[in-house]
């Protein structure tokens, strides 16, 4: 505990590029990033919890600390189709949504993508209804998966507002959407402390957006008109290689801000204590921070355990967990989602991943916390243990269903 | 009998060499609206014939920048183009959102309605076909009733009657909405300048005859939107602030079996059918009539529709 908190003192609150500490929420973490980023257009509708991000956002706006259009609009799906257009003129944009309101742009994030347009989004993951809950769950997100947005899951406060910079710098490179999720209410409602950096270190990571087509009456252009199949299959295709050029550029940029700001959260992983682990969990938002405790327990009492945190689900990061997992014997998946009729997402993709690597360790799929309940230590606790007895790899193990 | 001669502007803006049908309605209007409002102009169009007719990549007939939306977004779409430029400092560049009628009296009247109540700073022009054409003529909320549609065959043909768009949008309090017709281009030019001229929220709502929908001869388009005109079913008038109201062209009132018996989909009506749509008729316009009537005791300064337009 006391080795987590030391690091990460050091590693957040660089005096140096540190314009302020701010105890505030993850939604208001968000909010500020947007600022930094000198957005000029944000378009949202209000849903729990992620209200409170555009409520500061219009804060700023009317007291003139942010010069940016709001387009109050009338549903989740007019908020992106409205970024789509701003976004198409060459402003860049911000929005943020949770649930139900993910749900219903699913058509316009496909739109956004494919327009080749990098708005930024701030996900709050939450349950899907019915029965209706507010709680953290990531299916909301997960189910966008082939959508072609860049997905970032955020640990931390910290993490959210650190990430929302690089999702512009690195969306803008390769054209692509980015959204970053926080899970509801244990980061979106809980007050950490957060460097907020000096903004003309932020100008320099972050430079003005200068797409290269733009709606321009002096240079007409028509943009998404009908393309047949002699010419659709290329833009698709070039939507992957930019994906996969995000995947190149990703520990680039993380580098690039760690030089200005100070301060670093991995590329599209993070590994924990791996050095000469036997046995490793993989998870991914805030169930990271308590498994890192426990890895912590379990590594004092002599047992090689390791974790590795997922940081982006598109691209999906393939190379870097072959790499991860090619010492270990034992991997447990944590999934707070579900594919109904399968299983746990992460875990799905990771095992795909695998298939072609050279070694082949147990892996087991667990799926915890749905709807917000607590996956607490004594939980990973429980899991890792259960890791470690097994003896052949099970996709879905249920963790902690009342009969 | 004396005359104005009215000037249509010579330029073309819109090229040649488009997708539509022979005598497709929607395409003049197009190249109308053009003319009217210049080359700074740029172009929504969502799911409809017109993401069609503007030609396949890497083509496009409109001389102006285009860009193509999801069905239900032209409003909300073209509010975010208005936004991105007026956040750039581009204020004077106007931004069109061209709709058929499932994409606004259907699928995207919630967006619509959205933009009018904040009055978006755009123009939305509705070309209305009165079906949906570019899926192969099914029935939206504008088609008329009695019509034959593939959904409304004749034996059940459409049995309610076609959604009042103007008048939902005048519940919006928008600074303008007007009609027009491609067989009165002079009226129409004149309607989408002075759309131009404004700020805030202005809605036009086009008729736009379709020959292969409403099973009409190509060369008839121009004669059976004037008749729709002449007959009083689709009159040509103003909203100003949603609630002052006033025609623009004074129709001769001829019966509506004129209209009618040009198209096809109406063939199958009886007498006594065609006798409901001419009452129907009467009825609308006598009420827009009491409406113009009334408009002249309104005080405009009591104009709610120039508050909060986007700056
Ligand atoms: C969400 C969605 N639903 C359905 C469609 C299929 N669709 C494309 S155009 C169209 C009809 C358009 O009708 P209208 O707006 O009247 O324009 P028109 O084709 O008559 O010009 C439909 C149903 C679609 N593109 N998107
Ligand atoms: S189907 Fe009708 S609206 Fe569509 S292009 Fe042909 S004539 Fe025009
Ligand atoms: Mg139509």
């Amino acid at each position: 505990m006391k080795r987590v908190l030391e690091a990460q003192l050091d590693k957040y609150f660089n005096p140096q590029t540190t314009a302020e500490i701010k105890v505030i929420e993850g939604t208001h973490a968000a909010s500020h990033a947007a600022k930094l980023a000198r957005v000029k257009t944000i378009s949202a509708y209000p849903i729990t919890p992620q209200t409170s991000i555009v409520e500061l956002l219009s804060e700023m706006c009317a007291s003139g600390d942010l010069e940016a259009q709001f387009i109050k609009v009338e549903s989740e799906h007019s908020a992106m189709a409205c970024l789509i257009g701003a976004e198409a003129t060459g402003a860049r944009s911000f929005t943020a949504t949770s649930s139900q309101g993910l749900l219903l742009m699913h058509e316009v994030l496909h739109w956004a993508a494919a327009a080749r347009l990098p708005i930024v989004m701030v996900n709050v993951n939450r349950a899907l209804a019915p029965p209706w809950n507010i709680w953290t769950d990531q299916t909301d997100s997960l189910a966008q998966r082939d959508t072609g947005w860049i997905q970032f899951y955020a640990e931390s406060n910290q993490e959210v507002l650190d990430t929302i910079l690089m999702a512009y710098r690195l969306g803008e490179q390769v054209m692509l959407p980015v959204m970053i999720n926080m899970d509801a209410f244990f980061l979106s409602h809980t007050a950490e402390p957060v460097a907020i950096p000096k903004q003309n270190l932020v100008d320099e990571f972050l430079p003005a957006y200068r797409p290269e087509f733009t709606l321009d009456v002096n240079d007409p252009r028509a943009f998404g008109g009908l393309t047949k199949p002699d010419r659709y299959m290329e833009f698709r295709y070039n939507i992957q290689k930019a994906m996969e050029t995000a995947a190149r550029l990703i520990p680039t940029v993380a580098e690039e801000y760690d030089y200005l700001i100070g301060r670093h959260h991995g590329t599209q992983v993070e590994e924990y204590r791996t050095e000469d682990a036997e046995y490793l969990l993989v998870t991914s938002g805030t169930i990271t921070g308590t498994t890192r405790i426990v890895v912590d327990q379990f590594r004092d009492q002599g047992v090689p355990l390791g974790l590795l945190k997922i940081r982006t689900f598109r691209p999906f990061p393939d190379q870097a967990i072959r790499n991860a997992v090619a010492h270990v014997k034992k991997i447990g998946v944590i999934d707070r989602n579900i594919s109904f009729g399968s299983g746990g997402i992460f875990f799905n993709e990771i095992k795909a991943a695998i298939y072609n690597a050279k070694v082949h360790p147990l892996l087991n799929g667990y799926v915890a916390g749905l709807g917000g309940r607590d996956v607490t230590p004594s939980v990973i606790t429980d899991i890792a243990e259960h890791l470690i007895k097994s003896k052949q790899g099970k996709d879905l193990i249920w963790i902690g269903v009342k009969k | 009998m004396s005359q104005i001669l009215f000037e249509i502007p010579k330029v073309e803006i819109m090229g040649s060499g488009h997708l539509a049908c022979p005598g497709c309605g929607a395409t003049m209007a197009m190249r109308y609206a053009l003319k009217a409002l210049g080359r700074k102009t740029v172009v929504v169009i969502p799911a409809c014939c017109w993401s069609i007719i503007d030609g396949a990549a890497p083509y496009s007939v409109l001389g102006v920048p285009v860009f193509h939306t999801a069905f239900e977004t032209a409003a909300s779409t073209a509010t975010g183009i208005k936004a991105g430029f007026v956040a750039q400092g581009k204020t004077d560049i106007n931004v069109l959102a061209w709709a058929g009628d499932g994409g606004t009296f259907d699928i995207g009247f919630q967006s619509l309605s959205g933009a009018a109540e904040r009055n978006e700073d755009i123009i939305y022009v509705c070309y209305d076909n009165e079906a949906y054409m570019n899926t192969g003529i099914q029935r939206s909320s504008a088609t008329p009733q009695g019509a034959w549609t593939t959904t409304t065959p004749v034996q059940n043909p459409k049995s309610r009657p076609k959604k009042n768009i103007v008048d939902a949008l005048a519940a919006h309090h928008i600074p303008y909405i007007a009609t027009a017709s491609v067989s009165y281009p002079d009226d129409f030019i004149r309607k989408l300048r002075k759309a131009k001229s404004m700020k805030g929220m202005r809605f036009l709502h086009i008729l736009s005859p379709c020959p292969p929908g409403w099973k009409s001869q190509a060369e008839d388009s121009v004669k059976i939107a004037r008749l729709a005109v002449e007959c009083c079913v689709f009159p040509l008038y103003e909203v100003h602030d949603g609630r002052r109201y006033n025609l623009t062209h004074k129709p001769k009132g001829l019966p509506v079996k004129e209209y009618l018996k040009l198209q096809g989909r109406f063939r199958h009506l009886s007498d006594a059918d065609i006798e409901k749509i001419q009452t129907e008729v009467d009825h609308n316009w006598r009420t827009l009539q009491r409406r113009v009537e009334f408009s002249t005791e309104i005080d405009t300064r009591s104009d709610v529709s120039d508050q909060g337009a986007t700056k």
